[in-house]
């Protein structure tokens, strides 16, 4: 594994990949109710466009973009809106969301769809096609897609990254979206270059993935400049700073975006969804799902359509085993903890984790002992040890001010080699919340 | 299980298996061989007195420690059996306690415990004891006839003056500083530990041992011990070369308290940088004020001090080793800014 392209520092924890790696994806089953939430995105909730009692088919636009950097939402499954209301939100927080109550007598075909051959789009008008169909970024911050693809003007881009690192353990659903479609990716591919102006892509892959970079090489069209990277499996790998630095060897400026040094990632399932928008004229209303962990009974990977609820998911699973202990959306490094059953599948939910208590076993804090090994591992070379110190006196000015708190992206390598076990990310993220309420009050 | 009995936590929900009690006792494991080598150089004194410096140390933490449950953590088994070490083999007991009592009460737990002290607890024990009883200290007893009498006067009551035998033996740096007819002890000798010396002292190799175990576990950052030696070596041997100095380099690094140091004092984590360019510049220091204290001190040993001094230095050396922010060229991103 060494001599491969990385970033200096980060952890290399357990992958437990292989719990699910091997399993193809499956269509999920349509449940009986779907909860849309308004905002499955980073930026302003989208606008409901339906009322109660409106009868929807599956792939119909029920929410449009409200505002430069937000996206639409659309119907997962034909059926009848039965009331907008606050809903448990995977974030923590009720949020307001469409809550559809599907046609059992439907066939679940989706609406046909006109869209324009990519090829016969314009470079420019690319980006609000993506936007129309509600492409948001699926490796996990699901930002929006025509907004990435429409960098400021004065920072072109020239590098196209393909990210398909999947550096969180267990997830997988990257991984199958490679073996399984790897055409719908390169197809994407050639829709995010011909929307940037530009020809050069890279995708980068952990080298744990071999049958995945294999694959991708053997389907690589021959009149596209693409490079299959593989490189050091190592977490964060698939942080779009670590991923730019791996490759090209550049680190993108403190609080500057990857377009700073016209870089431009895109996560693989957001290429092969993109694809399907102007293949099929399916706009993003499912993707494959890795549920996995030692707390659930038949682990596997699911196309789930938006909006199922946990609860459907882990009945359709088997259920959980006895000793499961934590419910887990997205990987074990930087995924939420989910608290409420009844909340609903997100677009950049590429994972849903029941961990066993032997799994996230938590051990007593014990006093910091000034050990280093969270400077040895921070991919950002901040100082967790002064920054938690700092955290826990409260003295939050003089985190962002003088320890950088804002260059933190919080993936948390610093609280999982902590021999003391003090909960680093956390307190971060604490203080940023904190800090958050001062500016506004 | 229903809903209510699911875990909520913050992420990251997997932890790394590395746990500072698993670090603490690890180092105390790797001691063993050198805490056994010392009884068979020194007889049942070296575990009386070893004994009797933990029990000082266990005492004062269980009475004065910030929670009851902070024996468990093995830090105070650590500061007792490094302190232990570094004692001669006839060393009062009651005295050996009372370092160890000391050194735990006010080079630890008066700075608020475990993580939040300066000075390495085991040194501020001995540094007492140099102080308050300079003789019985540096008194090393000539070896007795036979392996299981005690030596010196291990059984001295508080405050009664040590009756020190007439027989004593120099230490090998004693010998060489302060002796009638200077002599290098062989490398060999210093090696293996067949010289007289402190119970630690004595046997660089069962302390290399050690201390490549923990560094191997990643339980010690090797940075401190090699930059101690290489700074050691260079600078002693430019002074050695120039004829300032009587002390051959390798001498330097094998006799008194270089590796016991080197590898167990100096590299205490709450006292030393927390950087490894801090580390370096750390142990560049130590090893410079040894070489300086050995040649121009009054006192045969300098490894104590130094690491000490040192020690004060700590907060500096932190603040001036930041690391270099990614993205940037410095440590902030104010200085980036204003560029």
């Amino acid at each position: 594994m060494k001599g491969l392209l990385s970033f200096k520092h980060g952890v290399h924890p357990p992958e437990n990949k292989d719990i699910t790696a091997g399993i193809a994806s499956r269509r999920f089953p349509f449940p009986e109710e779907i909860i849309l939430p308004l905002s499955q995105h980073i930026g302003t909730p989208a606008k409901a466009l339906v009322k109660p009692g409106d009868y929807i088919e599956r792939g119909d636009v029920i929410a449009e973009a409200a505002g430069f950097i937000s996206s639409a939402v659309h119907a997962t499954a034909s059926g009848t809106v039965k009331s907008i209301e606050l809903w448990p939100h995977p974030s923590g927080n009720m949020a307001p969301s469409i809550r559809i109550a599907v046609d059992p007598n439907s066939a679940q075909m989706r609406r046909p769809r006109t869209v324009p051959r990519w090829q016969d789009v314009k470079d420019e008008d690319l980006s609000k096609e993506i936007g129309k169909a509600g492409i948001v970024g699926l490796g996990g911050a699901a930002f929006p897609s025509h907004v990435k693809l429409n960098p400021p003007k004065d920072q072109p881009i020239d590098l196209l990254l393909i990210n398909g690192c999947e550096c969180e353990p267990y997830l997988t659903s990257d991984h199958r979206t490679m073996l399984e479609r790897p055409d719908d990716v390169y197809t994407g591919i050639r829709i995010a270059l011909k929307a940037l102006g530009i020809t050069r892509a890279v995708i980068g892959i952990e080298a744990n993935k071999p049958d995945a970079i294999e694959m991708m090489r053997k389907t690589a069209p021959s009149d596209l400049d693409v490079t299959v990277q593989p490189l050091q499996v190592k977490y964060p790998q698939g942080a779009e700073k670590m991923l730019i630095k791996a490759v090209t060897g550049r680190e993108v400026p403190s609080g500057a975006l990857p377009s700073a040094i016209g870089a431009l990632v895109q996560n693989v399932a957001t290429s092969a969804n993109v694809a399907a928008v102007f293949e099929s004229g399916q706009p993003l209303i499912e993707r494959i799902i890795t549920i996995s962990g030692r707390g659930i009974q038949k682990p596997g990977n699911w196309v789930i359509p938006f909006g199922t609820k946990l609860r459907d998911v882990i009945d359709q699973c088997g259920g959980l085993t006895d000793d499961a202990a934590e419910i887990v959306f997205g990987g074990p490094m930087m995924g939420l903890g989910q608290a409420n059953l009844d909340v609903p599948i997100l677009k950049a939910t590429g994972g849903i984790l029941v961990l066993s208590k032997d799994e996230c076993k938590r051990q007593d804090i014990l006093p910091c002992i000034r050990c280093g090994k969270c400077l040895e591992v921070c991919p950002i070379f901040l100082n967790p040890q002064l920054m938690g110190a700092l955290a826990k006196a409260e003295r939050f000015e003089e985190l962002e001010a003088e320890a950088n708190l804002k260059d933190c992206m919080l993936c948390g390598c610093c609280s999982y080699v902590c021999p003391s076990n003090i909960p680093l990310s956390q307190l971060f993220m604490a203080a940023r919340i904190q800090l958050k309420r001062l500016s506004v009050s | 299980m229903t809903d209510s009995t699911v875990k909520i936590t913050a992420s990251p929900h997997v932890r790394s298996a590395d746990s500072t009690i698993r670090i603490m006792w690890s180092v105390v494991i790797s001691l063993v061989p050198v805490v056994a080598a010392s009884i068979y150089f020194f007889g049942p004194s070296a575990i009386l007195v070893i004994v009797a410096s933990v029990a000082g140390c266990l005492l004062t933490e269980r009475l004065f420690g910030s929670n009851p449950g902070s024996l468990a953590d093995g830090s105070a088994m650590i500061t007792g059996l490094l302190l232990g070490l570094t004692l001669p083999p006839g060393f009062p007991l009651w005295m050996a306690f009372l370092g160890g009592g000391f050194g735990m009460a006010f080079g630890k737990i008066i700075y608020g415990g475990l993580g939040q002290n300066i000075f390495n607890p085991a040194l501020v024990g001995r540094a007492f004891l140099q102080a308050a009883f300079p003789v019985a200290i540096t008194t090393w007893p000539a070896k007795t006839q036979q392996w299981w009498t005690l030596q010196g006067d291990n059984f001295a009551l508080p405050f009664m003056s040590p009756v020190v035998d007439a027989a004593t033996s120099a230490t090998p740096l004693g010998n060489l500083k302060f002796g009638d007819d200077p002599v290098v002890t062989p490398l060999f000798d210093l090696f293996f530990g067949t010289t007289g010396g402190s119970l630690g002292e004595t046997s660089a190799l069962l302390i290399l041992l050690g201390g490549l175990y923990l560094a191997y576990r990643g339980h010690l950052n090797w940075h401190i011990p090699l930059s101690i030696f290489v700074s050691t070596f260079l600078v002693s041997g430019l002074f050695y070369a120039l004829g300032i100095s009587q002390f051959p380099p390798l001498f330097m690094l094998f006799s008194g308290g270089m590796m016991l140091g080197a590898f167990y004092m100096a590299t205490d984590m709450v006292t030393s940088p927390i950087t490894n360019k801090g580390c370096w510049l750390f142990g560049f220091g130590i090893g410079f004020l040894v070489v300086v204290i050995r040649i121009w001190g009054g006192l045969p040993e300098g490894v104590m001090y130094a690491i000490l001094l040192m020690n004060a230095l700590v907060p500096f050396i932190n603040r001036a080793t930041q690391p270099r922010l990614f993205g940037t060229s410095g440590k902030k991103k104010k200085e980036e800014a204003s560029q």
